[in-house]
């Protein structure tokens, strides 16, 4: 019987397309909302948490805001890193400068830094080696670059070439001992250019580098310790600035993440849900069709009924009608989604796959609209009599 | 196998209240053939309706095969329009989007009979009109009294043992309602109940028994000449 009125069912939608499909819209594009925006937001809050958890979510940075006349030393980074929960400590130092070879000259981002950078931020080399202990203990003119600084001053494509060059950063010479890989996520800096040399080395040739430390990153030994790390930190930093809690900030990466991610989820759960009540409104809509198209096929429902069509049967092919429509809307609304999703791509490159778990929400979303909109019509058909209904004049 | 019991049938439009049918009396046995006459809106369609359980008597009891038809439920009622009863109208009530296959067919669906039987039956039915080549037309592409054969087809689908027809040949020029005529002596002789509504003297004198009704008063008729008269 199921089959049979999914049949009759199917034959009413096909044989008015023009309003079958204005029925569906409203579904179609509740569920194109549902599906396009959330896949959107998923995708942005993947992007950004990948580009946090490739830093990592073990990291804490600390910026010093006043040095109360007692910059920190390089030498003092060892104390750091004799802290409790604390594993790797290393000084940063940013500054722009001109790195050139030849006829080739950028403006590049400059690191000072030292050994436990790398792991730290977790970067990748793609050739050579990073800057060692040694480097920093002699102020060794080595430099790490990125894969742009490779290509465009150096002139090489393939970065093994890079080892061993000669760079010229504001006329001093360095030597390339390493490569960095491409990062695939999302760059936190502004420029394409980076470059990583000891931190002994960069206090010589930018003027606006000193001795003084004035930010650090460290990382905990392991993610659950990150906000015991940070609170030993904090001690020590205290004992260091003269109990001054505002001439530090220590800024812990797996708050912000955690942030970051409440802020898109509610972001996700409000798009969601606007989507849900324009789902809702359609629903409404496929109502308002099956209830007009109750009473026009009032003729068609007595002679059913008196060749013997029960009250269930009726009801079926009128909730399975209504159903169809909206699964029907449901299907063409996840492939507009995907359509609309593909032309964001090929428009702006971002590539937001579409999540299968809201194609799940938004079908069983559809399914339920359906069947709750769909019942008042079935069972207002249901219970026509037959005789007012075969003399309906319409 | 049908007893009428002072039934009555009372429509109220305004303050005037109509009696379609008033104290009606009447009993068809099983296997005859009765014809029942009467002038235009003297009450035949209300009387057919209440024997096909399409409508409801006002007042009275209405017996079929012994039991009173309140006594059925909703559900026993769309059965015996199902199974018992083939419903034959003046205006054929086929489903325009469906063809003449899909028309006979769709009793035995909701039959829940399987396809293999259903074609079975369908065929049986449409060749026994003369209508099987086509089966693939939908009304609108059938003359009148095709269409009405499409329904007597669709009546005769699901084997039922009473055959109610109100005014069949009412649109039909004489030849065609002819051929309908003897479709119903077919099956009155192979059996079956037979309850014809009609406006013509000579169709009404073919069958073995006759009812007039006039102004909702149901008696029977006795010789040949009482028809001539009411029609
Ligand atoms: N639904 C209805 N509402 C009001 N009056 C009706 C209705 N159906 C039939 N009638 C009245 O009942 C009477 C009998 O009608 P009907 O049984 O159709 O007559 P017939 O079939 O003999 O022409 C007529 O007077 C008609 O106007
Ligand atoms: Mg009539």
């Amino acid at each position: 019987m199921i089959g049979q009125s999914f049949k009759m069912a199917w034959a009413s939608v096909i044989s008015n397309k023009m309003r079958s499909f204005l029925t569906m819209l409203g579904i179609i594009i509740g569920v194109i909302a549902l599906v396009v925006l959330v896949s959107i937001a998923n995708g942005a809050t993947s992007s950004v948490t990948d580009a946090i958890s490739s830093i990592g979510t073990n990291l804490l940075s600390v910026t010093i805001t006043d040095d109360k006349e007692n910059p920190l030393r390089l030498s003092e980074m060892d104390e750091v890193l004799d802290l409790d929960h604390i594993a790797m400590a290393a000084p940063t130092a940013q500054t722009s400068l001109t790195a050139s070879k030849g006829e080739n000259s950028e403006s590049a981002q400059i690191t000072g830094t030292t050994a436990d950078y790398l792991s730290i931020e977790g970067l990748n080399l793609a050739s050579g080696r990073w800057i060692r202990s040694s480097d920093v203990e002699n102020n060794t003119n080595v430099v790490v670059i990125n894969g742009d600084l490779a290509a465009d001053v150096l002139g090489v494509r393939n970065t093994e070439q890079a080892i061993g060059q000669t760079i010229s950063l504001n006329g001093n010479h360095y030597t390339v001992i390493g490569v960095l890989a491409d990062d695939e996520t999302i760059s936190m800096s502004f420029s394409s250019y980076e470059a990583y040399v000891p931190y002994t080395s960069l206090i010589r040739i930018a003027s606006s580098v000193s001795s003084g430390i004035t930010s650090f990153v460290c990382a905990s030994a392991s993610d659950d310790e990150i906000d015991a790390a940070e609170s030993t930190l904090k001690a020590w930093l205290l004992k260091r600035f003269d109990n001054d809690d505002d001439a530090f900030e220590i800024t812990n990466m797996s708050t912000i993440a955690d942030t970051l991610d409440s802020v898109v989820n509610t972001m996700t759960i409000m798009l969601g849900g606007i989507a849900a009540i324009s789902l809702l409104v359609g629903g409404i809509g496929i109502m308002n069709i099956m209830l007009v198209s109750v009473t026009e096929r009032t003729k068609e429902i007595g002679i059913r009924k008196a060749i013997g069509a029960g009250e269930g049967s009726i009801m079926l092919q009128f909730l399975i009608e209504a159903l169809v429509l909206s699964l029907l809307g449901c299907l063409l609304g996840v492939a507009g989604s995907w359509l609309i999703l593909r032309l964001i791509y090929l428009i702006s490159d971002f590539n937001f796959p579409m999540d299968p778990g809201v194609v799940v929400v938004a079908t069983a979303f559809s399914l339920i609209i359906g069947l709750l909109f769909g019942l008042y019509p079935a069972r207002k058909a249901a219970r026509k009599e037959p005789i007012d209904a075969l003399h309906y004049a319409g | 196998m049908i007893i009428f019991r002072d039934v009555s049938k009372i429509y109220h439009i305004g303050d005037t209240e109509v009696r379609a049918l008033d104290h009606a009396n009447m009993h068809i046995r099983k296997g005859e053939f009765v014809s029942i006459i009467g002038p235009s809106g003297s009450g035949k369609s209300t009387l057919m309706n209440i024997v096909g359980c399409l409508d409801q008597a006002s007042e009275g009891t209405y017996l079929l095969d012994g039991q009173a038809i309140e006594d059925y439920s909703n559900r026993e009622l769309a059965k015996i329009r199902n199974r018992k009863i083939g419903f034959i109208f003046q205006d054929f009530n086929l489903l325009p989007k469906l063809t003449a296959y899909e028309n006979v067919e769709l009793p035995l669906i909701y039959q829940r009979m399987g396809k293999k039987g259903r074609q079975e039956r369908v065929e049986e039915a449409l060749n026994r009109v003369g209508l099987w080549d086509r089966r693939k037309h939908r009304p609108t592409e059938l003359s009148g009294g095709q269409q009405q054969r499409v329904a007597i087809a669709r009546a005769l689908a699901t084997h039922p043992s009473l055959f109610l027809a109100d005014e069949p040949t009412g649109n039909l020029d004489q030849k065609t309602g002819r051929e309908l005529m003897d479709i119903f002596h077919e099956l009155h002789e192979s059996g079956n109940t037979i309850v014809l509504i009609t406006h013509d003297a000579h169709i009404a004198a073919e069958a073995s028994r006759s009812i007039k009704i006039l102004d909702g008063h149901v008696t029977d008729v006795n010789d040949a000449s009482e028809i001539t008269e009411v029609v």
